[in-house]
């Protein structure tokens, strides 16, 4: 009975934040990605361009 | 999550509502930036020859390890920062985040930059980046800064070394002039500090950290800010003979140097930070007119300002003239 009642601008001020955080951590998650890609090839070109052994 | 936040929204915990900013505004963004600077300085004025996607990576992980330390300082100090004015809007205190959450971010970001660094560039530059992460959060953060007026002093080494980790990245080794971009910002933090210190005292002092003026009086401080301003424009420029700076940097040193000097000698002069000395109740005792409130106030303000510029000049001297390719003066070869 004395519960709190949820109003609709929290709601949608709470779905609104919640997207924005998933939407960041999405790209955040990609770029992490990407990056990795990106130095995988640029160590392994100089491995391949100039070998060890 | 604190009563305030609890008031304004009694259905929905911080966790919910909270927006990305709110977490980018933990890694402390503005620190961020200086520390990607510096550490970019260190990076190029090392003049070696390094891949572009690997140098942008070295300074994407310095600039994530010093975020995911500011986070980790704001989980740990959200009771020190829910009482300072300055402070007390930061995503924690204010009940944006839980501090769990902040120190979560923390954790994850700062094994991430370090691994990343070490695996794409090399092991060195993300062994220094683990010990300053370590040094800001664990040294500085938990220890040092409740504990002793010397917490800026040594914590500061946190804050100077990114120039070495851009260094070692850049060549996988760290020498002479490496840290003497260290030193320079190691000697220019406390000056830089106690100037602001001087004009929040009372803060600080409610608060309970034990900055200088808070333990041993403003008149020490201002004694301790001259002290070091001496210390620091010799350091400042040293580079120009060991091989590092070249003949712009030295002017912005040198001339720099003298007006840092000047403005350390006008706080040393003034009153400032006397009548908010939380050790004296009698305020009589210092007798601190208005006017001399407000001169002391601005000398202190100056300063703070001053060093912003001084240490932004001098860096950029030394980006400027490795990007351009100004030859270094090294007077002492």
């Amino acid at each position: 009975m004395n519960q709190p009642v949820e109003t609709d601008a929290a709601r949608q001020a709470a779905k609104k934040a919640r997207d924005g955080r998933n939407l960041a951590l999405a790209l955040g998650l990609v770029a992490f990605v990407v990056l990795v890609f990106v130095v995988t090839l640029v160590r392994l070109g100089g491995n391949v361009a100039h070998p060890h052994v | 999550m604190t009563s305030d936040s609890a008031e304004m929204n009694p259905v929905r915990d911080s966790s919910e509502t909270a927006r990305w900013q709110d977490y980018f505004q933990l890694m402390k963004p503005r620190v961020m930036s200086l520390v990607v600077f510096t550490g970019l300085t260190g990076l190029l004025a090392a003049r070696a020859p390094i891949h572009p996607v690997l140098a942008a990576i070295a300074v994407l992980c310095i600039a994530i390890g010093a975020g995911a330390s500011g986070a980790l300082n704001m989980w740990y100090d959200a009771d020190i920062d829910r009482q300072m004015r300055r402070t007390r809007g930061r995503p924690v205190p204010a009940g944006k985040v839980k501090g769990e959450e902040a120190a979560s971010l923390g954790v994850v970001l700062s094994l991430l930059s370090v691994m990343f660094l070490g695996f794409a560039v090399n092991w060195l530059a993300a062994g220094l980046l683990a010990f300053t992460i370590v040094f800001y959060a664990v040294v500085y953060t938990m220890w040092l800064k409740r504990w002793t007026a010397q917490n800026i002093v040594i914590g500061g080494l946190a804050g100077a070394l990114p120039p070495a980790i851009g260094w070692a990245a850049a060549t996988g080794s760290a020498p002479l002039n490496a840290w003497l971009m260290v030193a320079i910002i190691f000697f220019w933090t406390p000056p830089h500090f106690w100037a602001l210190s001087l004009y929040v005292t009372t803060d600080y002092a409610k608060a309970g950290v034990p900055m200088l003026p808070v333990v041993k009086g403003a008149k020490e401080t201002r004694k301790q800010i001259l002290l070091y301003s001496l210390l620091l424009i010799p350091i400042c420029l040293s580079p120009v003979l060991t091989g590092l700076g070249g003949p712009i940097y030295l002017a912005v040193s040198g001339l720099g140097g003298l007006v840092f000097l000047l403005l350390a000698w006008r706080v040393f002069a003034s009153k400032a930070g006397d009548a908010a000395d939380p050790r004296v109740a009698d305020r009589a005792l210092y007798d601190v007119t208005e006017d001399e409130k407000a001169a002391g106030a601005k000398a202190a303000r100056n300063l703070f300002a001053f060093s912003i510029l001084y240490l932004f000049a001098l860096f950029a001297a030394l980006l400027g003239e490795a990007v351009t390719g100004v030859h270094p003066l090294e007077l002492l070869k």
